[in-house]
């Protein structure tokens, strides 16, 4: 039996998720490969062999507009026909098959929003070739929310698929028991999993994992591989260490089935569940792993966003790139760039008229006059991205950070309609550390600042350098950033860690300082100590940037002084 | 996916019986949903729409027109004959990138390159009209379609004035819009604008979400049988939508209610008087869905958050949300 052999020879999760997506694509919906290299290349090559047998495969690339993924009016052909001429979009030309997304982590918010609604649909699987590099890149959520499987490959060796691929006959495997059930909840619930399509992801898993094993029966292996590869890659927390269960049920699923009066029944229960969460535990990669231990570590809540953990960063990111805002009357050049087929929908009704009006001799096929011409513009947004650098260590008061707190709230607050958003980093004991990735939602910030500890040493070096971190990422994407440091510019803690060394500290802070100032932004240094001292203002003259003592520090007084930078 | 049987969603009742006051009271306009992806947002509005009973619509006008409403219609040939065919309730998913070209409508290239003749091709809110017009991540939409798509949900009527093109048609949806909080908020003006607003959460328990494995798997392996089994369920429910639409007009709203409302409004410092209206729409829709001919202060009590909580002025270092205020306003008001 080929199929059996095809599942003897799997050797990695990545290879399974990926010989299990291959036969029923719409099931699963998607596929993302993480990771570039050969090895992906291979697979990427056996999935369009695959899908080929009985679907489309089409791939979607970077620049792809929402015209040529959804089709319309071909416009070339149309015009040299003189009839009418549809292009089917790349959409619906992978029908029953799949699309290919390179780079997967740029794509642009609207045509993920287009692919998902084709996902919808069911008749579209999709690819993801993913090649993040930094932690806080990844595909747009909306995406990987809608599919199965999610697999790093950098680490593959080799791939060899078979080319034969029959499709699962789900129908032919029995459903789920109920412990079976069961475990894929209470192990999506412990691994913080909010989406309910996790669960209907991991149900289908088991079931094909089972039928491709050649099982009519799913037995515990097809949940343990169910658990591995749907909900492990989603886990926003580590199964039990949260420092007080919000939900009892998770410990103790018997005490949902009252009904259930089976002793024994509830054991196994239980035992599988442990057996499953240990799977899982040990399937969460890497990349997710580290997401997950920095929250931890923070000591705050644990983040749920989305049941993605972090990624909604990235896809507000290229939201913000410069948008195609359709066209206006002007004349090309100087930077504009001509837009054809807005010129030629601009003169298209005048046709007949100026065919009429023109002279006999005159043959041309359009006639277009310089009223029609429509350049292309494009909505620059320049958002501004506020960076707080906050000092929080034992010598800045505490009661100073509720101020700086405060300030965070009060220009998130106007943060919309200013098209701002705002960062927090703050810095005590040895580290920096982003309490906030960039964001405008206040909802995710009160969060965020609930959980920001005081205390310790003043790691003065290392906060600057999580600014100017933030304000590269932001300016690459095209932000404006600020950078607020509030501070008494006391630095004490050296970047290796090492506390007590004061010069040290101070001269790595002096050249941190000097790194961002090589950034040409706008800086502002707010002395937040109870008497200001020279240590901040030199700290904001290497920054080339603004000193503010700001002893009584308020939470108005310092919005004022930030929006007045930028002004 | 295909369709889900709307009864047959599992939990979220909070989020249903906003739809259904939508279903039954069109005019209150909008409801927005609030929570994390895959809490079945989507899958509840796309259910209620599959739902409803087929419309009559005039065979071949491409704005949803009811035969009696046949003359609003841009397509309108006078004295032509007017053939009426049965249709689905339309539901309209809007995608996060759509221009406005493709919600408003525009010229018909092709017409207009093939025969220039100028004509208007409609766009997405002339296929949503008479049914409903789903945005998934509103708050991540573009700012000036958002305003359009209110203004429209509010006028009931498509104006366009572009591309050499005058057209006026109607547009009467209703609008569901989904978001997360988390992903950025929605101007205050923006969301006063939405009648209804619900928070959905996760089903935290398990034995819900094993219910939800359960019924989603009966579903993909024999949509047909499951959805047949649900069919009485769902029967029941377009039932009682019935029921209250032909109630609606009759029921009776007491003095003392309306003031309390207002009381309400006053206390929560709910901004506006959409608030007000809202609270009133919806709780007669709530006591017609109830089968009741008066409204009472039960039904005020369980509209008032989802009429006023994304009303709320916010305090930016008031932590309290917005749903725990109008809880403890009600509490001191009424008892």
């Amino acid at each position: 039996m080929s199929e059996a052999t095809a599942l003897d020879a799997v050797v990695s999760d990545a290879e399974l998720a990926l010989q299990l997506f291959v036969r029923s694509p719409s099931l699963f919906g998607g596929i993302v490969l993480r990771g570039d290299g050969p090895v992906r290349d291979e697979m990427v090559a056996f999935a369009k062999g695959a899908i080929s047998k009985f679907g489309s495969v089409a791939k979607i690339p970077s620049n792809v507009d929402a015209e040529r993924l959804l089709g319309g009016l071909d416009l070339t052909a149309t015009l040299a026909t003189g009839q009418s001429v549809m292009r089917a979009g790349l959409l619906d030309s992978a029908a029953g098959g799949a699309v290919i997304v390179p780079m997967a982590e740029r794509v642009q918010a609207n045509v993920a929003a287009h692919i998902a609604q084709a996902m919808d649909g069911g008749d579209v699987a999709a690819i993801l070739l993913d090649d993040s590099q930094e932690p806080d890149e990844a595909p747009p959520a909306v995406l990987t929310e809608r599919m199965a499987f999610s697999c790093d490959v950098s680490t593959l060796r080799s791939f060899a698929g078979e080319a034969a691929v029959q499709p699962i006959a789900l129908s032919k495997v029995q459903p789920l028991g109920d412990a079976q059930l069961h475990a894929i909840a209470a192990t999506s619930a412990a691994l913080g999993i909010g989406s309910v399509r996790a669960l209907i992801f991991a149900n289908s898993v088991a079931r094909a994992h089972a039928a491709l094993s050649g099982r009519t029966q799913p037995i515990n292996d097809d949940i343990a591989a169910a658990v591995r590869l749907v909900l492990s890659p989603r886990a926003t927390q580590m199964p039990q260490m949260e420092p007080h269960p919000p939900e009892p049920e998770e410990d103790q699923p018997q005490d949902n089935e009252p009904d259930d009066t089976d002793e024994d029944r509830n054991i196994e229960d239980i035992d599988l569940e442990d057996i499953m969460l240990d799977a899982a535990a040990a399937a969460i990669p890497k990349h997710i792993l580290d997401q997950v231990d920095g929250a931890a570590k923070r000591g705050g809540p644990l983040k749920k966003n989305g049941g993605q953990g972090g990624k909604s960063g990235q896809k507000q990111k290229s939201a913000m790139r410069g948008r195609p805002l359709g066209s206006r009357p002007g004349v090309p050049g100087n930077g504009k760039r001509l837009s054809l087929i807005d010129s030629l929908r601009a003169a298209a009704p005048w046709q007949n008229i100026r065919r009429q009006a023109a002279r006999a001799d005159d043959t041309r096929i359009i006639h277009i006059r310089k009223s029609d011409l429509r350049v292309r513009h494009y909505e620059q947004r320049t958002e501004s991205l506020t960076i707080f650098a906050v000092d929080a260590s034992g010598s800045s008061a505490l009661s100073r950070l509720a101020e700086a707190k405060g300030a965070v709230e009060m220009m998130l607050a106007q943060a919309y309609v200013k098209r701002s958003q705002v960062a927090l980093i703050a810095f005590r004991q040895n580290a920096a550390e982003i309490l906030l990735p960039p964001t405008r939602s206040l909802t995710r910030a009160r969060r965020a600042l609930a959980a920001l500890p005081g205390g310790g040493g003043t790691p003065l070096a290392a906060g600057l350098m999580a600014a100017q971190q933030l304000a590269e990422a932001a300016q690459r994407a095209g932000q404006t950033p600020t950078i607020a440091i509030l501070t008494d510019g006391k630095g004490n803690v050296a970047m290796d860690g090492a506390a007590a060394n004061r010069t040290v500290a101070m001269e790595e802070a002096h050249q941190a300082a000097r790194g961002v100032a090589a950034l040409a932004l706008n800086c502002i240094v707010i002395d937040i100590s109870p008497r200001p001292r020279e240590e901040a203002a030199d700290l904001a003259a290497a920054l080339n940037g603004r000193y503010l003592p700001l002893p009584q520090a308020q939470s108005a007084a310092m919005v004022a002084a930030i929006e007045s930078l930028n002004a | 996916m295909g369709s889900f049987p709307f009864s047959a969603i599992v939990g979220q009742n909070e989020m249903k019986q906003a739809l259904l006051i939508a279903a039954v009271d069109a005019r209150i306009g909008g409801v927005m949903i609030f929570g994390d992806r895959g809490t079945g947002k989507s899958t509840a509005a796309r259910a209620l729409a599959a739902t409803l009973p087929l419309i009559q619509v005039v065979d071949g006008c491409r704005f949803n027109s009811a035969p009696e409403a046949i003359a609003d219609s841009p397509d309108y040939v006078p004295g032509a004959k007017v053939r009426s065919v049965k249709a689905k309730v339309p539901f309209v998913d809007l995608p996060l990138g759509s221009t406005e070209d493709r919600v408003l409508g525009t010229l018909d290239l092709e017409r207009a390159l093939a025969h220039g003749e100028k004509q208007f091709e409609p766009g997405l809110l002339a296929k949503a009209h008479r049914g409903f017009l789903y945005i998934d991540e509103i708050n991540l939409l573009e700012d000036h379609v958002v305003d359009l798509l209110l203004d429209v949900a509010a006028s009931g009527e498509n104006l366009v004035e572009r591309d050499g093109l005058s057209i006026r048609h109607p547009a009467r949806f209703v609008l569901v819009g989904s978001g997360n909080p988390e992903e950025g908020e929605l101007r205050p003006q923006l969301l006063d604008r939405f009648g209804l607003s619900v928070e959905v959460r996760t089903p935290e328990d398990i034995a819900d979400r094993v219910e939800i494995m359960k019924r989603c798997d009966a579903n993909e392996q024999d949509g047909a049988s499951f959805a047949a089994a649900w069919a009485d369920e769902d029967a029941k429910v377009l039932k009682r939508i019935a029921k209250a639409k032909a109630a609606l007009p009759k029921v009776e709203t007491p003095e003392a209610i309306l003031e309390d409302m207002a009381t309400l409004c006053k206390a929560v410092g709910a901004d506006g008087l959409r608030g007000e209206l809202t609270l009133m729409r919806g709780s007669r829709a709530l006591a017609a869905l109830d089968g009741k001919k008066t409204v009472t202060r039960k039904h005020l009590k369980e509209i008032a958050p989802l009429a006023l909580r994304h009303r709320l002025r916010r305090n930016v270092l008031d932590e309290t949300g917005s749903t725990t205020r109008i809880e403890r306003a009600l509490e001191e008001l009424f008892g």
